[in-house]
């Protein structure tokens, strides 16, 4: 059994899934299995996360040993995903 | 027994609840809805929810819901997506509902309709597969479904209004869609093509009560009349200070009374002629038009009043509300004749909409 991967998810994006907490473990060997494994535990959060592109949103960012990664990027075990919310606003 | 009127008011940094016994005192709740930008605040007059469209950023575009009037919240977007491959859905804009159907105008233009009152959406495929929909394109705030109409006295029969395509016509609950624009003008096309089958920069699209098929619009370029259900359009501008508005709100029992808040024109400033605030009344369905000043400030007025911030109530005397894009809000407790400010400093006001308990 490969370790599970660790994801680390933002304060904006706690606020909307009471229940969430910031740092899940989850079985993934991909970006898009991490959000797959995210709606599982709290439905509709891969669409707060993801648009039907499917694409991870223009705002958002998933980064794992420093670099920026895609939906479809593969993990190795025992990953440590970072999910970012950009700065933006006004 | 007191009715309560719900003010709902739509901003660019959340969603807000102010509610009055007597429309003259006015105690105000929120930012609701995490502070996301909100277009639509409205609630299904048959069951008193709430419901927030709008989109964020980061996180995308939800449909917010409170069954408790605004004290808890939640949010959904499962199906209120295009295909894979589609320039994504970036934003809710318009909410209705009729006889338990919610239905949710987006951005890019298109429409969604819940049957689970919010919590799963499917997209009406007659806009989507509309022949004219490559050749839609975007007014200065997006490609937006912003007005739908419901014909309270057949399910099946619907308008919407889409800028800069124009108004479109259901008769059989959105499979199928035609425009219907004739007689409304498009001066920014070429000499000899402003009278487009659509293409058209409709503002606002409202019903009339008691009448289905008496429809008003603003436009991007005049202020029209419908009587036979958008066939056919006639210009009711003759007396207004300008072509140029974004609102329009009917009068909750009378169909010849419409309010709107006309701007000094879409290259001038877009704020009201002479920066002296009114909201204009036609009490003869378009033939002559008053100033109602009474209240609203006369000097330095330079803010705008957006397509969704006017609405009346259904209490009698009518209640006529508007919010600026200066984070104020501006009641009528007498259908117009003087108005008071109860909100000030607000995010910029995107949209009022208004809700009678009891």
């Amino acid at each position: 059994m490969a370790a599970p991967v660790v994801v680390w998810l933002p304060g904006a994006l706690l606020r909307l899934f009471s229940d969430a907490t910031g740092r899940v473990e989850l079985d993934a060997a991909s970006v898009s299995e991490v959000m797959d494994g995210l709606d599982a535990r709290w439905p509709g959060m891969r669409d707060r996360l993801c648009d039907e592109s499917p694409a991870i949103r223009r705002h958002i960012s998933v980064f794992v040993g420093g670099d920026r990664m895609e939906l479809e990027a593969k993990l190795p075990p025992g990953a440590e995903v970072f999910i970012l919310t950009a700065i933006s606003g006004g | 027994m007191p009715q309560e009127v719900h003010l709902l008011v739509g901003t660019k940094k959340g969603a807000f609840i102010l509610n009055s016994t007597d429309r003259k005192s006015w105690s105000q709740r929120g930012p609701f809805c995490e502070a996301w930008p909100i277009n639509h605040v409205y609630a299904d007059p048959a069951s008193g929810t709430v419901y927030a469209g709008g989109g964020n950023e980061w996180f995308g575009p939800a449909v917010w819901k409170s069954r408790d009037l605004g004290r808890t919240w939640t949010h959904s977007s499962k199906g209120l997506a295009y295909a894979e491959g589609a320039e994504p859905v970036k934003s809710v804009w318009s909410l209705a509902a009729r006889n338990g159907r919610l239905y949710a105008g987006v951005e890019p233009a298109g429409l969604f309709r819940s049957d689970d009152e919010g919590e799963t959406w499917e997209e009406v495929k007659g806009l989507r597969d509309h022949p004219s929909r490559q050749q839609w394109h975007p007014g200065a705030g997006g490609l937006i479904l912003h007005s739908m109409v419901l014909n309270p006295e057949d399910d099946n029969e619907m308008w919407v209004a889409i800028s800069a395509a124009g108004v479109f016509h259901s008769a059989d609950s959105g499979s199928n869609f035609a425009p219907r624009n004739q007689g409304t003008r498009a001066d920014f096309n070429p000499e000899g093509q402003r009278y487009p089958e659509f293409g058209q920069c409709v503002h606002c699209l409202v019903g009339a009560p008691g009448m289905p098929q008496r429809l008003y619009q603003q436009n991007h370029c005049g202020m029209y009349r419908s009587d036979d259900g958008g066939r056919t359009w006639a210009s009711i501008e003759a007396g207004l200070p300008s072509d140029f508005g974004f609102p329009a709100a009917a009068h909750p029992r009378d169909p010849e009374t419409l309010f709107l808040v006309p701007l000094n024109g879409a290259i001038e400033g877009r704020y009201p002629p002479e920066a002296r605030a009114a909201v204009w009344v036609t009490r003869d369905s378009g033939a002559t038009w008053t100033a109602m000043r009474k209240g609203l400030p006369q000097e330095n007025a330079y803010f705008g009043v957006l397509r969704q911030a006017l609405a009346t109530d259904r209490l009698a005397p009518a209640g006529v509300y508007f919010g600026t894009s200066g984070g104020e809000v501006y009641v009528s407790a007498d259908e117009g004749d003087s108005f008071a400010a109860i909100a000030r400093h607000l995010p910029a006001i995107y949209s009022v909409e208004t809700l009678v308990a009891g």
